[in-house]
């Protein structure tokens, strides 16, 4: 099967790409680009006025599966990515069990194999349980394939089992992803802590339970040479450190969510349960601060820490719903409404930030249109403006709060590895 | 009666969630409509049949003896039935949840939900959730509008107006729902407010809501028309601050030396229960300078008003 992509303007930042070319996928690869392709082809795609890209990644989804299929399964999780333009997601250890052994990761990737429509590598977890006690066998989670461990949800917070853990991962060449958080700081805590909370009578997570923690295991990184990546950046704070520590030479890297660019503690005051995500929305100049983050590459890629949970565990009072929000269908159209437009990053620094950045950082070989690299492409009409609207979400779950906001920019269709997984807005699974 | 009810502004909300979410005219609108229910409340026969054949529900998510009785004895003076329900909250699935309740309680066609619950922003929820009224009765640290309603009810009471009016706000500002609906209320009326706790029991941001904070007490009563004095719940989350009752009255007690060196008609107030010894002496809470008690009092015709005031809003409403 040869298939051909047309009239689109191409953008690959890793090469450097940004003009209207053509491409010719065959095999589940790119076989060639170039101006004029007058190769037969099977089937062909016109994609003028569309940006053709290589497919986003995902580095920070929760696909619940196992343990809470009510919430998402990885068939839902994956119809969701594709919705939103991604051929890659990285899914967290945080299922029930814990992805903490070479077993369970064999057994992830079994489902994964049956029913995901689009990539999906497993992240394994930093200890035991995620319990913060015991390293978890990372040799052999390595040899079922994850790309990377985390203990999302939590940190490690004992100091010296993190440097432990850095350790181990440096020798194994595993991707350490550091959920920085201050437990004992966050006590009870629900939304960020300012004028906000004392307005709405709630309990507060300060912003140094995050930073705090932020600078810790940065230092313990330099300490040992080892790399790590900071997930979910929320507060000014964490820019400036990140920032400090990748002058001085530290392996570090860090991601942000849309929510952190779109949003601020400001649209909790409804007590809407789907403004409770953990790290919390923050405030203006925080919003300004990532900003400035993603435009100077402090902040290296975007990713949604997609986090289904049903209606009926939101449905609650603000102090009882658990955190998260889902965030694979709108990451794009946030991103162009924030960034692009905004002039915060060009097309191609987008495009960076949601693929070939990430794809890197996990060491993935992906988020690339480099002759001979797997067809992963989304072809995106970055025009369009619609609303968002919950019944539209692919995601088992539709705890959103951006459920009737105009976005603008969105996936047409989606290649993976050459297969055609959604063609013009229709998924074809 | 009747002519004191019909404003020229119509009552328009269906739910008292909180003095934040009122303009200046709508508590007037209350008090004034409260100064009637008031006479009500004097006569020899207590009650008009204003809501009768409306069922009001009293859901008790926390304990509470004072404002749930007053809410009932407004409910009843007005005519309505009641219905009491004591439970506990729970982020645990075994119990049903507020939504649930609240449209179990709906479909029981009842008119008027007045709800006390531990955590913040429950009747918010819940006021989205169901068609029936929802009168907040005291929302974890957020609001206790009616409490601020007949605070100022007794105030103007006293001392005639509260357009310039300085108020002092004494004790744990950050935990207390009392303080955060009085601020909102007293500064909508033109009151100026002044808050005066430990530093840890200030929260963050509070001089955005038009008030003064210090941690000087001398400084907050010294030229103040009025004080109103939070119970300090040590056995809850006051104790962070200050961990012992008796440093906390020797920096923080009302006492009639400290009463002696302000205005000479200064109003005191107190929500109740009173931790004699802690907050105030005894001297100060059955002294002349505490209207205590006709707060007590007050609390019955301002709960009556908010009752029936939302309850009519409801017929109105499309």
């Amino acid at each position: 099967m040869r298939l051909l992509i047309k009239n689109g303007r191409v953008i690959d930042p890793l090469n450097k790409i940004d003009e209207t070319i053509n491409i010719l996928v065959s095999g589940g690869k790119i076989e060639k680009l170039a101006p004029n392709i007058t190769d037969k082809a099977d089937k062909t795609i016109d994609a003028k006025g569309l940006i053709v890209a290589p497919g986003f990644v995902d580095m920070h989804v929760h696909l619940r599966e196992p343990g809470r299929e009510d919430k998402e399964t990885i068939a839902s999780g994956t119809r969701a990515a594709a919705r939103g333009g991604f051929t890659s997601v990285a899914c967290m250890p945080n299922t029930e069990p814990a992805i903490d052994s070479p077993q369970i990761v064999r057994t992830v990737n079994a489902i994964i194999k049956k029913s995901a429509l689009c990539n999906v590598f497993v992240v394994g977890a930093i200890t035991a349980g995620r319990a913060g006690k015991k390293l978890t066998d990372l040799a052999g989670m390595k040899r079922e394939g994850i790309v990377a461990v985390s203990d999302d949800g939590s940190s490690v917070e004992d100091s010296s089992l993190m440097l432990s853990a850095l350790k181990a991962c440096k020798k194994q060449s595993v991707l350490l992803i550091d959920h920085c958080e201050d437990k004992a700081m966050t006590d009870k805590g629900v939304i960020n802590k300012s004028f906000v909370s004392t307005k709405m009578g709630l309990r507060c997570i300060p912003r140094e339970s995050e930073y705090g923690t932020v600078k810790r295991d940065i230092d313990l990184a330099k300490k040992c040479d080892a790399r790590i990546h900071i997930a979910h950046v929320s507060c000014k704070e964490s820019v400036d450190i990140i920032r400090k520590a990748k002058k001085a030479g530290v392996k570090v890297t860090a991601e942000t969510a849309p929510h952190y660019f779109s949003l601020t503690d400001e649209c909790c005051v409804t007590y809407d349960t789907n403004t409770k995500v953990n790290p919390p929305l923050r405030e203006p100049e925080d919003v300004e601060a990532i900003k400035k983050g993603l435009a100077d590459g402090t902040i290296d890629a975007i990713a949604t820490d997609h986090a289904p949970h049903t209606d009926s565990e939101k449905d609650v009072e603000f102090d009882f719903a658990p955190f998260g929000i889902i965030g694979l269908e709108t990451a794009l159209g946030l991103s162009v409404l924030e960034l692009v437009d905004k002039k915060v990053l060009s097309w191609s620094g987008l495009i960076a930030k949601l693929s070939s950045n990430p794809a890197a950082i996990l060491g993935i070989g992906r988020g690339s249109l480099k002759k001979g690299s797997p067809a992963d492409i989304v072809i995106i009409d970055p025009a369009a403006k619609y609303i968002y609207k919950k019944e539209s979400i692919e995601s088992k779950s539709k705890n959103s709060p951006f459920i009737g906001w105009e976005l603008k920019g969105r996936a047409v269709s989606v290649l993976v590895g050459g297969e055609n997984v959604m063609k013009d807005g229709i998924i074809e699974r | 009666m009747k002519s004191a009810i019909e404003r020229k502004t119509a009552w328009t909300k269906k739910d008292l969630l909180g003095l934040e979410y009122l303009s200046r005219e709508e508590i007037e609108h209350i008090l004034y409509t409260a100064s009637s229910f008031k006479e009500v409340t004097t006569r020899q026969i207590k009650k008009v049949p204003a809501l009768r054949g409306k069922t009001v529900v009293n859901l008790f998510y926390e304990p509470s003896t004072r404002t749930r009785t007053s809410f009932e004895l407004a409910a009843k003076r007005l005519s309505a039935d009641v219905i009491n329900i004591a439970t506990e909250s729970s982020s645990v699935k075994k119990g049903e949840t507020l939504i649930d309740t609240g449209r179990n309680i709906e479909a029981l066609k009842i008119d008027i939900i007045v709800v006390r619950h531990d955590c913040s922003g429950a009747p918010n929820i819940l006021a989205r959730a169901v068609r029936s009224s929802v009168v907040n009765a005291g929302d974890g640290w957020h609001e206790h509008p009616t409490q601020a309603l007949l605070d100022m009810f007794t105030l103007k009471e006293k001392l005639g107006r509260i357009e310039g009016l300085k108020v002092s706000i004494i004790g744990d500002i950050a935990h207390s729902r009392v303080a955060r609906s009085n601020m909102w209320g007293l500064t909508k009326l033109g009151a100026k407010v002044t808050v005066c706790a430990p530093k840890m029991l200030i929260p963050d941001g509070i001089e955005r809501l038009g008030v003064k904070a210090t941690t000087d007490l001398d400084e907050a009563i010294r030229d103040a028309d009025a004080i109103n004095v939070l119970r300090m719940q040590f056995e809850r989350d006051s104790a962070v601050a200050f961990p012992s009752k008796l440093e906390y009255f020797k920096e923080y007690g009302i006492t009639t030396e400290r009463l002696v060196k302000c205005k000479k008609e200064i109003v005191v107030m107190h929500p109740g229960p009173i931790n004699r010894g802690i907050e105030m002496s005894s001297e100060v809470a059955d002294g002349k300078n505490s209207v205590i008690l006709e707060q007590v009092t007050n609390g019955i015709a301002v709960r009556m008003a908010v009752l029936y005031l939302v309850a009519h809003a409801k017929e109105g409403a499309a």
